[in-house]
């Protein structure tokens, strides 16, 4: 199957501009990655409206706080890494603490980054961010979910934090297909085992589907966009219907989705599980390919992970 | 609101720190040392500078105030009070279960509040971002961020300090109270923050160095800060931690811990006895 790919942060781009277009109150700040993010696509079409803080990332956060304050739609953009981990406390005290409408955009998440190695490698922003109360959490699979993702967090009052990829990922979904924060879309139905997976992975995932359906396992296919709030009905009901569920994320499997999903379970209806992820380590250099291997994020993984958790399903 | 007299506002101190002996003592904990210390500061401000309405919080025009070393909330709790924005009565809630004077100040408890915080280092970045909003929405209100000295050991404070000139915000005025004391003792002791004045004026900051407890000059520095053009202003307060009760000025000690009955009763003898 030959599909078209684009990096994810293009989607960022694309909806900030329609963004700056509809809505006068929305500005943007960068932290001199503004060509990396994409950002500088907005600063191209609205530079009274775009701010570099430089590299600072604290003073960045606060600065949004304060535009947020006034009424103004700060969309802040770095890398995952950066805003995430660096200016965590002003996050958690400044912007979550106060319920305050600043919009965070965490660009180069994943070891797919690549050669830049770990310490560009966003692996702990979705736990980083979920933990604090209030905050909106969205990871998009692929550019056009990223453009639907990044004007629909623009509606909501509140914190909310975008993760996206560095690499060019397969673009699957379609304008058309219905896009709700914290609504799960289920993109292939099954009755054995489902995958739920965030970002550019679900691709991936679709993609083990199809290799299990040639062996005639039923794979359901979740792509569950919203990290926070979780869409636990969604989950519910794999878990009831298909009985073994493996998650699927470019993040530690520890405190991300898999974490999330986990949560779910063992409170409501404990379900075998699997969880795709990187494990408990930091990544490195390398080609996306070459690295997704390595730490097993391949569909070939994905695979193995829903075998291994049928053999543990319950009669 | 009228501006009071100097007559008066020496009077409100008074009151203000008696305030905040009194709520700590209550509470059993808090912070007295740096709210002593932030009086004349915040006392001037709230009742002839600011420009603010207690009857309507969310005013869009107001002058904003952020406290950017939430811990002295005690003093700004007692100042907004005593302006209007709630009964003095409730002073004494102060970090209390259920009470909207949390131990650090809650944005989302307390109408009047423009931020919450407590976690150092935070509000010029915030302060900046307010000032940089009335500049894009033509709007002529000021914002002004009272700092600790041991908090501009905080990296960030630095990182907003570029931010305000290179944004030609001088609607932003930074006071910072220098009282030359921390949790672990004297400033210049536990990682030196000298020559503050050049540090500013190096960022590219008006810099303005006043005695932070004569009120005359604490008004006269609000002025020249709104006066000057182009570049925002800093001042420099030289205060006392503790100002005006004995036993805790220029003692570290004071700063986190609250009075037992007898020097509660001290303290407020000296504050309404001897004058400050």
């Amino acid at each position: 199957m030959s599909v078209k790919k684009l990096p994810n942060r293009d989607g960022y781009g694309h909806g900030l501009i329609e963004l700056g277009k509809s809505n006068p109150d929305v500005l943007v700040l960068d932290a001199d990655l503004a060509k990396s993010t994409r950002s500088d696509w907005f600063q191209k079409e609205f530079p009274d409206r775009f701010f570099d803080l430089g590299i600072a990332e604290q003073d960045m956060l606060g600065t949004a706080a304060g535009l947020a304050l006034a009424g103004k739609i700060p969309f802040v953009t770095t890398y995952g890494v950066f805003v995430a981990g660096r200016a965590w406390d002003q996050i958690r005290t400044t912007i979550c603490y106060a319920g305050i409408n600043v919009k965070i955009a965490g660009a180069h998440g994943g070891v797919s980054v690549g050669p830049d190695g770990a310490t560009h490698q966003a692996l702990e922003d979705i736990a980083l961010m979920r933990v604090l109360p209030g905050m909106t959490v969205v990871v998009p699979c692929d550019a056009i979910e990223a453009k639907k993702a990044t004007i629909s967090v623009a509606e909501i009052n509140g914190p909310c934090y975008l993760r996206f990829a560095r690499e060019a990922t397969p673009v699957f979904t379609k304008e058309e297909d219905f896009f709700q924060i914290g609504k799960a879309n289920v993109l292939n139905d099954g009755s054995d085992v489902t995958i739920i997976a965030c970002g550019p992975i679900v691709y991936e995932s679709l993609l083990a589907a199809e290799q299990l359906q040639k062996e005639g396992i039923s794979t359901r296919v979740i792509n569950m966009h919203t990290i926070k709030p979780l869409d636990e009905e969604v989950i519910l009901k794999a878990a009831l219907e298909t009985g073994a569920i493996v998650t699927a994320e470019e993040h530690q499997i520890f405190g991300g989705l898999g974490g999330a999903v986990a949560e779910v379970l063992a409170k409501n209806n404990p379900t075998p599980m699997e969880m795709i992820g990187v494990k408990d380590t930091f990544g490195e250099s390398g080609t996306p390919e070459e690295l997704a291997e390595k730490y097993e994020l391949t569909s070939n993984d994905i695979v193995k992970a829903v075998k291994n958790v049928l053999s543990r399903k319950k009669d | 609101m009228v501006p009071q007299s100097n007559e008066n506002l020496q009077a409100i101190c008074k009151d203000v720190r008696a305030d905040i002996v009194k709520m700590t003592a209550a509470a059993g904990s808090g912070h007295p040392g740096g709210s002593l210390s932030s009086v004349e500061l915040l006392t001037a401000l709230y009742f002839n500078v600011l420009n603010h309405r207690p009857e309507e919080p969310n005013w869009p025009d107001r002058d904003r105030f952020i406290l950017s070393k939430g811990h002295v909330c005690p003093v700004l709790y007692s100042v907004m009070a005593r302006t209007g924005d709630f009964p003095v009565e409730e002073l004494m809630t102060l970090r209390k279960f259920g009470s909207r004077l949390q131990g650090h100040p809650n944005v989302k408890a307390l109408p009047g509040l423009e931020s919450s915080s407590g976690s150092l280092g935070q509000g010029l970045s915030i302060a900046n971002g307010l000032a940089l909003a009335a500049k894009l929405n033509n709007k002529s209100y000021r914002v002004y961020c009272l700092m600790g000295d041991g908090e501009l050991q905080e990296g960030q404070i630095w990182e907003a300090a570029m931010t305000a000139p290179h944004y030609g915000l001088d609607n932003v005025c930074a006071i910072v109270d220098y009282n030359n004391l921390q949790i672990d003792g004297k400033c210049d002791e536990v990682m030196g923050i000298n020559p503050l004045a050049k540090k500013w004026e190096s960022f590219n900051w008006h810099v303005i160095e006043i005695d932070g407890h004569d009120l005359a000059q604490v008004l006269k520095a609000y002025e020249e800060a709104a006066n000057h053009k182009e570049q925002p202003s800093v001042i420099i307060a030289h205060t006392t931690k503790g100002k005006g009760v004995s036993f805790m000025e220029n003692v570290a000690g004071w700063h986190g811990k609250a009075p037992n009955k007898e020097e509660l009763e001290k303290a407020l003898q000296e504050i309404y006895g001897g004058g400050i």
